[in-house]
């Protein structure tokens, strides 16, 4: 049974593979246990046995090193068993088992039970020798896995637990002790389950561990590994039930058994008390023959006569139950029959034997004389009960002569072979004893006993009654069938007692001994019933069978959810796969028609440009801007397609430059200036002091993030304002109850009752309070405590129509706009707010907003940047000149109604140097500006339009939206005091003196740089001339000439400006030489002596290098292109100077 | 704020500056025009963008050939620079820069690559110019002289 359980346990070994199937064997362990005991708590009584196994199996826990011995001898045993079992010789196995058992050790009594095992096994291979192979295969697999190294630590365990259970199940078909078969089946399935259990555990942690290293080169091996667990199952299963057929049979052998057993014992009892109450008879008869020789021989006269035999034996019928009767026969010779009959006065009787039919009728008074023979045994005395065979002549009857006989020559009792009594017509058996003259000693010679022969006791066995009375004494008679024969004659055996219907089953025959040596007895007993069914048996087989189904299926289950569950694996990882190859490609789908549909997107802008340029009405024109408009809306799409394709395939990546965040939004204010003006909204940005002027990070993104939230607030604002702010988190979060009251004032209705504007908002407009969405924030939850970090927020407000509640949750997902109206109604794609929220989340910040309908949104997000603590040598800039300086130092009163707008305009002016005040009213601005005069005065002073009204005089007029450049340019237009403006001026009106009336060539190859320079030129009031190419110009200056001055650009097709130069210096040259010479007369060169015209440069790149080629080639000068005015004048001023003699005033 | 001719030529105006397509030349020249030369920005602009047309389309030609002779596209492209420099139209100009060095280095990839984005920008900037001009023109014509 080893390799069975061993089979099992490998199976098991096989099949584990997932750790949650131990939860089911646990269970299934558990539900063994219950049954199995329940099952077995009845039968179970011995309990020294399990005692004594238990301390086996204790021992066999406590010692592990003599367990693997056991398992290394188990192995070693079972090869030779095997090889014996192969050529079919049981006998040397058991010769090498014994061998085995005489080297044992400490380990003897192990081995023994392991040898009373194989030899069970040998048993069983010869009672079972139809299925050798499966039992080979099962030692085949015990022996590949005892013998396997690699997984000898694993299973090592297991096969012990193999070993341990086929000693127990063997132990258990073995031993006919039905108590312990309890014990033994729940440890043989509690050790199954752990083994399984274990297995499992350590199989699915493998495979996990497999699963992790190698998912996918696994696939293949789980599959073919499945294969085999579910063959192993099967095995296991099939061994399973087999070994429940196994333990039906034996159980069921053993109750045959004891059935027999209990049959042999209760016909033995049986027979014993026969024969005992039997020989107790016949003593009696033997004493009841001594008393007649006593009593009736050995006195005379004797003492005993009928009346007396009749008393005396009826009053001694206890002593002989078995007995109907007695009778004493008086042995009498043919020469005394006549005086014998005449002394009692009847005739000598014949028996009349066989005449069975009138035996109910019997009457000796009937019966004939007996016959003339040599002698005779007449009945003289007989108890009551046989009284009728008085005078019967004994010898006349067959059986009863023989008997005669043989007891007067041996001395003993005789029986005689059951025959029909008389009158009684029982079957019956008449024992003789023989009554001596004298006694004999034991050794005397028959014809000494005849001789001596006095008469002969006959006592008279009425058999089936006498058994009815025995067995009535006996419990459980009903149970069996007894049957009682003479079997003196072995080929005709005499039915003494019992029916003659055969019962089937058993039988068991007890030899009785009546006494009398020449007569043998048997006792058959059979049970009168069918055996029982052996339900015991049954249930426990049905059990075990039950047990073992239920743990193959839970393991099959396991099994099959195990592979369940990896097909999903695998369909999920395919299926994501696909997933992800289909998302890869549409990004590279939508990167490429997106590029492939820009560049013919270009070619047709550029087309409808030009068809622009085309002589068009105004319908065509109309046409084809509208196309243009279109075209550029779709490149502008296919960009933020393109850009969302980029951010979500993570190819884009963050630039850190450091740059100017003011200048960034300034720029994106520009942007929308122009729209914001036609729509008549206000546009504004406030960049609170405390953000630092430098950061580092991605300028680019930054503002896209910034444009995309003004520009979406754009699309939906028709009236109101659009503010930008920008914050430092920390900042805010310091200033939060501040902040708090700031926007609860904004929707407080200021006191002036003239104020049509209900809100302190940059509009007047209530606008969304944002502060809720700003809680949400990380970055104000908790403190990012990164050096130089800078946390900056930036909120968009707008006064638009707001976003409606359900809206609201998907607005950032892409493609989605707050619903289908707005796109019909603002157009737009929905893209750009997706792209927003991906960038700020790329940027480390967050994004949320604020919307009530009707009323406006207000975005906010946050961006982490870097302070530039470097220099801020490069920063990349929109507006290239840095903060101006002009204006450092001056004051300015600015007067505005709402504080909002006064701050901003604060912000701006501030940025240019400038101090600020601030004024509510035009009269509290006029009283400060009175009271400021005798102080400091203000150089400005900002009005707001609203304050001050139409049609006022005011100097100048900025637009808003407010940027810095736009203010800067404005404020130098206006300042025309300022001292930059005074400088120009005079350079302006210097140059306008200088140039007034001069004849100037102008030589470039470039038309638009000549129309350019000429203009300028033109302007200060010169006279312009234009060539296009050096040649040319050599031919204007060859003198004579009127030219005051030549402008030559440097770099010209086929003759640059210094090689020009050159031949017009050599021509003047050899004209002034020629004058000089006299060769020339002066007259005709207009009275100059020396020509030489101012040639000045112009080049774009002034370097160095350029300025000395122009000195070495004869130019005078060079100024750079495209002109500048103080450049301009400083270059020309030093030449034409000397020759202005009058300059205008 | 009606949106005038002149309001959506200021900020045609503003913009190209803050999207850094002009620069202060630009502003040079608006300022050179006055009455004595009442069209001279229009002229101006106009002849930068026939000149530029021409010159990109000789580029064209000459960087499709299959030996580029990179003096000439060297010259080409310094005649736009010129011309866009004088104009004040900043991007057009930093990338004529762009494209000369790698006329420099000889590089016929580079000058395509340069050479599409002068383009682009060039008639971005033209568009913006056909724009300005109109409105100039409406602007003439509301307010004739």
């Amino acid at each position: 049974m080893a390799p069975d359980g061993a089979g099992e346990c490998g199976g098991g070994c096989r099949r584990g593979k997932a750790a949650h199937a131990g939860a089911g064997a646990v269970a299934g362990f558990f539900v063994c246990l219950l049954v199995v005991w329940a099952i077995g708590g009845c039968g179970r009584l011995g309990c020294g046995r399990v005692a004594e196994e238990e301390a086996v199996a204790g021992q066999f826990n406590l010692s592990r090193s003599q367990l693997q011995e056991l398992v290394s001898i188990l192995s070693s045993s079972e090869r030779e068993c095997m090889a014996n079992q192969v050529s079919y010789l049981p006998c040397i196995s058991d010769t090498l088992c014994i061998g085995d058992k005489a080297s044992g050790g400490k380990q003897n009594w192990l081995k023994d039970v392991i040898l009373q095992e194989f030899c069970t096994v040998q048993d069983k291979y010869d009672r079972n020798s139809h299925t050798p192979a499966l039992l080979e295969n099962k030692f085949l697999q015990n022996i590949i896995k005892q013998s396997s190294p690699i997984t000898q630590c694993n299973l090592g365990e297991c096969d012990l637990y193999a070993g341990i259970k086929g000693l127990n199940v063997d132990q258990n078909i073995v031993s006919s002790s039905n108590h312990t078969r309890m014990f033994y089946l729940s440890a043989l399935f509690g050790t199954i389950v752990i083994s399984i259990v274990r297995t499992i555990c350590k199989r699915g942690k493998q495979s996990n561990k497999l699963c992790q290293d190698e998912k996918l080169l696994q696939i293949p091996s789980a599959k073919i590994s499945r294969k085999w667990s579910k063959r192993a199952l099967l095995i296991g299963v099939v061994l399973g039930l087999f070994s429940s057929m196994c333990i039906f049979s034996s159980m069921y052998a053993d109750v045959v058994v004891r059935r027999i057993e209990n049959l042999a014992n209760m016909c033995d009892e049986r027979a014993r008390m026969l024969q005992d109450q039997f020989n107790v008879s016949m003593n009696h008869v033997h004493a009841l023959a001594i008393l007649v020789s006593t009593f009736h021989h050995g006195k005379n006269p004797s003492a005993i006569d009928q009346k007396t035999f009749e008393d005396f034996t009826a009053r001694t019928t206890f002593e002989r139950p078995l007995m109907s009767g007695v009778a004493y026969a008086l042995k009498v010779l043919h020469s005394e029959r006549e005086r014998f009959e005449q002394q009692h006065g009847w005739k000598i009787k014949k028996m009349e034997a066989g005449d069975q039919s009138h035996v109910h009728d019997y009457n000796p008074e009937k019966l004939e004389p007996s016959p003339i023979q040599d002698e005779y045994a007449p009945v003289i005395f007989s108890q009551e009960t046989v009284k009728h065979i008085i005078s019967v002549d004994m010898m006349s009857g067959k059986e009863d002569h023989d008997n005669i006989l043989r007891s007067r020559a041996t001395g003993k009792g005789a029986l005689t072979s059951p025959f029909k009594l008389l009158k009684s017509n029982h079957l019956g058996v008449v024992l003789t004893f023989t009554v001596y003259k004298y006694d004999l000693p034991p050794n005397a010679t028959p014809e000494e006993r005849i001789h001596a022969t006095l008469g002969y006791l006959g006592a008279s066995f009425d058999v089936p009654s006498l058994v009815d009375k025995l067995l009535e004494q006996l419990a459980s008679k009903q149970k069996i069938l007894v049957k009682l024969y003479d079997t003196t004659n072995r080929t005709s055996p005499i039915n003494m007692y019992g029916s003659d219907f055969t019962a089937s089953g058993d039988l068991h025959r007890s030899y009785i001994d009546f006494g009398d040596p020449t007569r043998k007895h048997e006792m058959h007993c059979r049970f009168k019933h069918e055996p029982p069914l052996p339900w015991s048996a049954i249930t426990i087989s049905m059990a075990v069978a039950i047990i073992v189904l239920l743990v193959g299926q839970i393991i099959y289950a396991t099994l099959n959810s195990l592979e369940e569950a990896e097909d999903n694996y695998r369909a999920m990882l395919e299926l994501k796969g696909r997933a992800e190859a289909a998302d890869v490609a549409k990004s590279q789908f939508l990167a490429t028609v997106s590029h492939e549909i820009r560049t013919p997107m270009n070619g047709v802008l550029g087309m409808l440009q030009m068809l622009m340029d085309t002589e068009l009405d105004t319908t065509q024109q109309d046409f084809v801007v509208t196309a243009q408009e279109s075209g550029k809306a779709l490149i502008n799409l296919i960009n933020e397609v393109l850009d969302l394709a980029k951010i979500e395939s993570g190819r884009i990546e963050l630039e850190t430059v450091p740059f100017d965040v003011r200048d960034i939004l300034d720029n994106v204010v520009s942007l929308f200036s122009e729209k914001s003006q036609a729509k008549g909204i206000e546009l504004a940005v406030l960049v609170s002091d405390q953000v630092p002027d430098v950061l580092t990070g991605d300028p680019w993104r930054f503002r896209q993030i910034i444009t995309n939230l003004v520009g979406n607030s754009m699309k939906f604002t028709e009236r109101g304002h659009i503010f930008i702010q920008v914050h430092l988190v920390e900042e805010l979060k310091r200033t939060k109850i501040v902040f708090d009251d700031i926007s609860a004032q904004n929707r407080e209705v200021t006191d002036n009752p003239d104020n049509t504007m209900p809100c302190n908002t940059l509009s007047g407009l209530e606008v969304a309070d944002n502060w809720k969405s700003l809680e949400n924030f990380r970055m104000f939850k908790f403190s990012n405590d990164a050096m130089d970090a800078i946390n900056l927020v930036v909120t968009v407000e707008d006064t638009g129509i707001g976003i409606t509640k359900d809206a609201q949750t998907r607005i950032f997902t892409p493609f989605m706009q707050a619903d289908s109206s707005t796109s019909r109604t603002y157009g737009g794609t929905g893209i750009g707010l997706s792209i927003t929220k991906c960038l700020v989340e790329l940027m480390g910040g967050e994004i949320g907003f604020t919307s009530k309908p009707g009323v406006g949104s207000t975005f906010s997000f946050t961006a982490i940047f870097k302070e530039n603590r470097r220099s801020p040598g490069d920063i990349k800039r929109y507006h290239s000149e840095p903060t101006p300086s002009d204006f450092q130092g001056m004051r300015a009163l600015i007067i505005d109604g709402r504080c909002a707008r006064a701050e901003i305009t604060m912000y701006h002016v501030r940025r240019l140097g400038i101090w600020c005040d601030l004024a509510a009213t035009s009269e509290s601005a006029f009283s400060s500006l009175l009271e400021a005069c005798n102080s400091s005065s203000p150089n400005l002073v900002f009005v707001d339009k609203d304050v001050w009204g139409e049609g006022s005089g005011y100097g100048d007029c900025i637009r808003k939206p407010l940027r810095l450049s736009t203010i800067a340019a404005c404020l130098r237009k206006a300042l025309g005091i300022g001292v930059t403006r005074q400088n120009s001026r005079d350079q302006s009106l210097v140059l306008r003196s200088v140039l007034t009336g001069k004849q100037i060539l102008v030589v470039d190859d470039n038309a638009v740089n000549r129309k350019v320079a000429a203009g300028a030129l033109k302007k200060y009031g010169a006279i312009v001339t234009c060539v296009e190419s050096g040649i040319d110009a050599i031919d204007m200056l060859k003198p004579p000439h009127t030219f005051d001055a030549c402008f030559m650009d440097v770099q010209m097709p086929e003759m640059d400006g210094f090689e020009a130069t050159r031949l017009i210096r050599a021509v003047e040259k050899k004209i002034n030489d020629m004058i000089q010479t006299g060769e020339l007369s002066a007259e005709s060169y207009r009275n100059k002596a020396n020509w030489h015209v101012p040639i000045l440069a112009m080049t774009a790149d002034v370097i160095q290098a350029t300025f000395e080629g122009c000195m070495h080639c004869g130019m005078d000068g060079y100024v750079s292109k495209p002109f500048e005015e103080l450049q301009l004048y400083s270059a020309v001023a030093h030449f034409l100077e000397t020759n202005a003699t009058d300059p205008s005033s | 704020m009606a949106a005038t001719p002149m309001n959506q030529l200021s900020a045609l105006v503003n913009n190209m500056f803050a999207t850094g397509l002009l620069d202060e030349q630009f502003q040079q020249l608006q300022m050179l025009q006055d009455a004595s030369a009442p069209d001279f920005v229009s002229e101006v602009v106009t002849l930068f963008c026939d000149d530029g047309e021409r010159i990109i389309g000789e580029l064209t030609k000459l960087l499709e050939k299959s030996s580029v002779d990179f003096d000439r596209v060297d010259a080409f492209v310094h005649q736009l620079k010129g011309s866009s420099a004088s104009v004040g139209a900043q991007k057009v100009k930093n990338t004529c820069i762009q494209f000369r060095e790698f006329c420099q280095q000889k590089s016929r990839d580079g000058c395509l690559k340069t050479l599409d984005s002068v383009r682009t920008e060039f008639y971005d900037l033209r568009s913006k110019f056909q724009t300005l001009l109109q409105l100039e023109r409406q602007i003439q014509g509301f307010y004739p002289k």
